[in-house]
């Protein structure tokens, strides 16, 4: 084996090498320097970044031996001296002290600009290159050097500006450079409603966070999952005889060794752990292999042989719905039917026939790919008392727990589901992947197993975003009150059901947009296909009915002659108004706040940049062909979306507070976080509540055997479910607390106080917590102690210094019954600028207004984060993604054929915050997870055709037809 | 992923990688940044071939094969010379305009640390940035074969035989270069090119023009000028009758006009699945023309700096 020589953050280094091995390899699995991050091994997503000798290179496909005499820097070199406390503090909220970390990082932390945390290390890798060389980079010269850093968080502004801001700080030392720019909310709150940089941020900006990749056991073995030959066939006979012959080979499972349920499913028990009777889409798993090595893995399943009978495929939900159909799955006893969800609200026909003008069109949204930047990885191992243990980044710990148990036929006590970090999942990782997998081998080998999944893996096996076709016809009186709304959908579910009925029933559910429509009949249809299975993604089916709908919304407001805006404002959901599922909105409803603001901005901004124009204006002018090469426009878009479950699922979380002698808290549930700052929530809710500082607060997430389950992250509901189950929690930590410093400070508990770490007695008639928080500062004496001495106080009495509270939102009523099918929504409207190149069709996104009602903000700084990204996220919906399958093949099976939003397109984003505050979440608050993500496709949309008059029915937009479109003449994109 | 390759040797010296070439006899294969050469192995072990190399002959390391160099009235690119490198050189920026550009918007920051210029060439895409580039300064390339010669220069459209098809045979010989004549002065180039934003790293349509100027009566006429676009076939494309037509034409609109009907009578681009229609490039070519002949002129307008 060959020695290489380099110079590693300063130190020299020599390390046995096989001439074979990438740098990245070799600095992860052989310097344990596990901060630089595998994604894509194509040299697409620069998660791998590493300077070599000054200059960024991507380590994932950079030969080791190229490395030979060269200064190699990591993120584990960056912070001046190494952060020793870190992994000791893994899962604390402690921060550790950032004075000696690098600047990059540093503002990194300040800006919001780490989330999953994934990217980050090649983001501040890139950086630090570009800055080295070019001490003063202009934006553009930023984002040329970060192109091929993908991040599918931030949105990436947040990148921007904490890299500007050390570049100013660098020119002018006083000055303390660029200050984030926090958008700021009022509060007589202490702790929630602050922008307190993410708790685990440190970690993520230096490299110790750990993925599941990133965990090592002894002997642990690696696992490889045998994926169908075919799209739709019969397993006619299956022999694993040459490959467990293999050197190396521990054991090869098939679905025989599934001693269990042989199927899993979050809803239905339909997806085969491992594909007996046949196998159904592409990324089915036939067989899995446990060896010393993944290469020896790998080669494993060259050796399984499977014979196959090739059954006709089924690739779209229109045939799969067809009576002489091919059955992809019969699970249900209803053929490819997943579900036909109906909406039935008023006379449908009755509200046509009052319509003057009436909208029906057609519209398709292709399959989306998720594109977390970590791919899925999972690791079973046996304990030493004969439990099985997972380490998975999930995000429903406790959901794969029981689906592990029952393929093992074990009780779910015997499992343990540990959370790792999660580099991304925006609802890519709620289905079971290898989780089931690494069990099974672990029990086999007795052997750590890891299974990681390659990219390619990842693309093809795990659920997508429906792609649909949805008929919609939208009918209005002459003065833009909407009638009636009649819609037909029909989503591609794929192989499995995953989340698919729940993902299209509320495509469904909104497919009248966040309007008070009278007259609302939908045929919603979820199919089974031979494609990938299609499940939870941000939006889950709200994008796809968002489009349909805002598209229509402009054009009817074209053929009424009438302002867009003014149309929506008309019949914009408010309080005392009907859902089209007949909930009566009661309360939250912040849609005509952010179509207020969001107009003001716009028209403020067509003001001063004369020769745009669309939205901000009162009528849209008809557009024209021009020859001008780049026209611009705004366009507009509101959509809603449901906070919670809904639909009669119980939507419960259990949390549980702690306290300690030494004054500080730990809150604990199994709630996933997968990058949108659930950890700061929960903190910050926990402080406030206890009446201690942020700084106070530790955080422990996602594992079933010290966390109560906290359930499922999705449908935006962890700050509102999870965060209502730690406020009472640590309510009731407090009432407990102020009963022991009630007897020793001599006064009833209702007049005891929690703030800023300190208890004490309400000596005046406050009225407000201000005033409270000044006669505690001005109490004297004996009156006011701090919150340690009061845990100690509570300890010494033998009082509960742990408290467990199961919150279980208010109920919901199934699709069909009279009241609330949700418990909340959030409101968003959004604008876009467009330029379209009228010479190549190309399209530019130059800025977003958007205004987003929330509720409430606990952290600013992280909701301005999750607004940027799901924006940016959308345009990458509206303008750059599309998953391809064709004939049940895929053919998007690399990210080099999958691209996501890269800085360079990222738009300039002027983002208000609406807080009508929910009478349900915790201080008001309601989901922003999804919201921010659906509104931008259809405001792009609009603005495209407000610029050159193309109307554009099918997604991603394609400047090939867009540019035909215009050069013929033709209106429309299909 | 296994392996592509068992020993990975890093020659300092031409001699030697030509050396190690000859001892493998057709084993071995040369790389350069590696970043196309890699991802093609792992594209052909997913599309069910079984590549494999006994050695790698990484010519980065070759001693003085980093250089961008002027060599008797030639600008002269090495094999180790990364698109990070021709974009940072003030003579490529003023006297090879085109390329400046095309290697400035190859890939991202990372690769174009890594890739080569070379290695872009040894690839043979004729829609590759740089290719499209270099076929207008006219470039030439260095084929190496045996140690001890000195290699002979051949035209660089000699090279490309279709698409990723290369007459270099990367298992028995390299290119130690590339040159090209600077664009002297009244000379200028450009580049450009259009993506996909919905993927495929290769672009729609890239195109460059290098253009010579000179004053007749007062007005601005092209002397002398290349032409060339990608893909719009299956090796480098030269717009012969373009540049043909051009020649001795004033700078106005009227010539770019009729130049772009020439254009459109030559080039015969088609559609690629996934990439784009065939009348879309159509649509392209005269928009694509008319920005790179507007930028080369200007360009030669402009006083030179090196």
């Amino acid at each position: 084996m060959p020695l290489l020589n380099m110079i590693v953050n300063g130190k020299n280094v020599a390390v046995d090498v096989e001439p074979h091995e990438y740098l990245a390899h070799v600095l992860r699995e052989k310097l344990g320097l596990t901060g630089t991050k595998i994604g894509c091994e194509e040299a697409e997503c620069g998660a791998c970044t590493v300077l070599v000798n000054g200059a960024p290179v991507v380590s994932c496909i950079f030969p080791a031996l190229k490395a030979e005499g060269a200064r190699i820097e990591t993120i584990e070199g960056l912070a001046q001296s190494p952060i020793l406390a870190l992994s000791e503090a893994e899962g604390s909220n402690l921060q550790s002290p950032t004075s000696n970390l690098h600047p990059l990082q540093k503002a990194f932390i300040e800006h919001g600009a780490v989330q999953c945390g994934f990217c980050t290390p090649g983001l501040i890798m890139a950086a630090k290159g570009l800055l080295d060389q070019n001490p003063n980079p202009t934006d553009d010269e930023i984002k040329t050097a970060l192109k091929d850093n993908y991040c599918r968080c931030t949105g990436y502004v947040s990148v921007i500006s904490a890299i500007k801001s050390v570049v100013a700080s660098r020119q002018s030392p006083v000055a303390s450079g660029e200050s984030p720019n926090h958008p700021i909310t009022q509060s007589l709150l202490a702790v929630v409603g602050k922008p307190y940089p993410r708790n685990d941020a440190v970690a993520k900006v230096t490299g110790a966070a750990k993925y599941t990749d990133d965990y090592k056991f002894a002997g642990m073995l690696h696992g490889a999952t045998l994926r169908a030959k075919f799209p739709h066939a019969k397993i006619l006979r299956l022999d694993a005889t040459k490959a467990k012959a293999l050197t190396g080979v521990r054991v090869v499972l098939t679905h025989e060794d599934v001693p269990g349920s042989k199927n899993h499913g979050l809803i239905f028990n339909d997806w085969p752990v491992l594909c007996y009777d046949k196998v159904r889409y592409q990324g089915d798993a036939v067989a899995i292999v446990a060896a010393d090595a993944r290469e020896i893995a790998e080669r494993a399943l060259e050796l399984i042989e499977v014979e196959y009978e090739p059954l006709p495929v089924v690739d779209n939900p229109l045939d799969a719905l067809k009576p002489d159909a091919i059955v992809v799955n019969d699970f249900l006893g209803h053929g490819n039917l997943l579900k036909h969800i109906k909406v039935d609200k008023g006379d449908i026909e009755q509200g046509f026939a009052q319509a003057d003008v009436i909208v029906e069109r057609e519209y398709h949204t292709p399959t989306y790919e998720h594109a977390f930047l970590e791919p899925e990885c999972a690791i079973g191992r046996v304990t030493d008392d004969g439990r099985i243990e997972v380490y998975v980044g999930s995000q429903i710990p406790y959901e794969d727990r029981r689906q592990i148990a029952a393929a093992l036929a074990i009780p779910e006590s015997q499992v343990r589901v540990i959370g790792t970090l999660i580099g991304g999942g925006f609802g890519g990782k709620e289905d079971i992947m290898g989780q089931i997998h690494v069990a099974l081998l672990a029990r086999a080998t007795k052997r750590p197993v890891k299974m990681l999944y390659s990219r390619r893996e990842s693309m093809i096996a795990h659920p997508k975003r429906h792609a649909t076709t949805i008929r919609l016809k939208t009918g209005a009186k002459r003065d833009g009150t909407l009638v009636a709304v009649r819609a037909e959908i029909f989503g591609d579910s794929g192989a499995y059901a995953s989340l698919g009925d729940k993902v299209m029933t509320r495509a469904a559910t909104h497919a009248a947009g966040p309007y008070a429509v009278p007259h609302v009949k939908i045929d919603c249809y979820a199919m089974y296909t031979n494609n990938p299975p299609a499940g939870a993604f941000r939006g889950f089916g709200v994008t796809q009915s968002a489009f349909a709908v805002e598209s229509n919304m402009d054009i009817l407001a074209r053929e009424l002659g009438m302002d867009p805006i003014e149309l929506r404002r008309k019949s914009a959901l408010r309080v005392g108004a009907t859902t089209s599922t007949g909930q009566v909105v009661r309360d939250s409803a912040g849609l005509l706040e952010c179509i207020r603001l969001v107009e003001a901005e716009v028209l403020k901004n067509t003001a001063e940049e004369q020769g745009s124009r669309g939205a901000g204006e009162k009528i849209p002018p008809a557009p024209a062909l021009t020859c001008s090469p780049a026209i611009r426009a705004w366009g507009f878009a509101a959509a809603y979306k449901n906070t919670g479950l809904g639909g009669g699922a119980p939507d419960k979380s259990t949390a549980e507070v702690e306290v300690y002698d030494d004054g500080t808290a730990e809150i604990r549930s199994a709630a996933a976080e997968i990058g949108q700052g659930l950890p700061n929530v929960l903190a910050q809710i926990t402080a406030e509540e206890l009446g201690i500082p942020f700084e106070r607060v530790r955080v422990l997430l996602s594992d079933t055997d010290l966390t109560p389950d906290g359930g499922p992250t999705t449908a935006s509901r962890q700050t509102a479910v999870t965060g209502n189950a730690a406020k009472f929690a640590a309510r009731g930590m407090r009432e407990i607390l102020a009963r022991a410093a009630s007897e020793r400070l001599d006064a009833p508990p209702e007049r005891i106080v929690f703030r800023d770490g300190v208890v004490g007695v309400i000596l005046s008639e406050a009225k407000n917590l201000v005033s409270v928080n000044e006669t505690l500062r001005s109490a004297q004496g004996d009156k006011w102690v701090t919150f340690a001495d009061v845990v100690r106080w509570a300890r010494a009495e033998g009082r509960a210094t742990k408290y467990r509270f199961e919150y279980t939102a208010p109920e919901t009523k199934p699709l069909g019954e009279a009241g609330d099918m949700h418990f909340a929504f959030s409101y968003a409207a959004q604008a876009a600028l467009v330029e379209v190149n009228t010479e190549t069709g190309e399209v530019r996104v130059l800025k977003v207004v958007a205004a987003t009602d929330v509720g409430r903000a606990i952290n600013p700084l992280a909701l301005k984060g999750q607004v940027e990204g799901g924006i940016v996220m959308c345009l990458g919906n509206a303008l750059t993604e599309e998953y391809v399958v064709e004939q049940g093949r895929v053919w998007t099976d690399r990210l080099a054929r999958y691209k996501m939003p890269s800085i360079k397109h990222v738009p300039e984003i002027v983002s208000f915050v609406v807080e009508e505050e929910s009478s349900v979440g915790p201080y008001g608050a309601k989901g922003v997870g999804e919201i921010s993500s659906i509104p931008t496709t259809p405001a792009i949309i609009n603005a495209i055709y407000n610029a050159v008059g193309v109307r554009v029915y099918a997604l991603p937009v394609d400047q090939d037809k867009l540019l035909r479109a215009m050069k013929s003449g033709a209106r429309q994109v299909r | 992923m296994p392996k592509f390759w068992d020993e990975y040797h890093l020659p300092a010296t031409l001699d030697d990688a030509l050396e190690l070439l000859a001892r493998y006899d057709g084993r071995a294969r040369v790389i350069g940044g590696g970043t196309d050469l890699l991802l093609d192995l792992k594209e052909e072990h997913y599309s069910g071939e079984q590549p494999h190399y006994a050695a790698l002959i990484d010519v980065t390391r070759i001693a003085g094969a980093n250089e961008i160099r002027e060599d008797g009235g030639w600008i002269v690119i090495g094999c180790a010379v990364t698109h990070t490198q021709v974009v940072a050189s003030p003579l490529i920026q003023a006297r090879a305009t085109a390329l400046y550009e095309a290697s400035g918007v190859v890939a991202g920051a990372q690769i174009r640390n890594t890739g080569t210029v070379v290695g872009n060439v040894a690839h043979a895409l004729p829609a590759a940035d740089s290719a499209v580039a270099l076929a207008v300064l006219d470039a030439q390339v260095k084929r190496q074969k045996a140690k001890g010669k000195s290699g002979d220069w051949v035209p660089i459209a000699s090279i490309y035989l279709g698409p990723g098809k290369s007459a270099i045979d990367s298992t028995r010989e390299l290119i130690s270069a590339i040159r090209f004549r600077p664009t002297d002065a009244q000379e200028g180039s450009a580049f450009t090119r259009i993506m996909r934003p919905q993927g495929i790293a290769l672009p729609i349509l890239g195109m460059a023009a290098r253009v010579q100027l000179t004053i007749v009566n007062c007005q601005l006429s092209i002397t002398n000028c290349a032409i060339s676009a990608g893909p719009v076939a299956p090796t480098l494309f030269r717009a012969m009758k373009t540049e043909e037509f051009l020649r001795g034409k004033a700078v106005d609109d009227a010539t770019l006009d009729e130049a772009t009907r020439v254009l459109l009578s030559e080039a015969q681009p088609r559609t690629s699945a996934h990439r784009a229609t065939r009348e879309y490039r159509v649509e392209l070519l005269p928009t694509m023309l008319r920005e790179v002949l507007t930028r080369a002129t200007q360009c030669a307008n402009e006083p030179m700096h090196q």
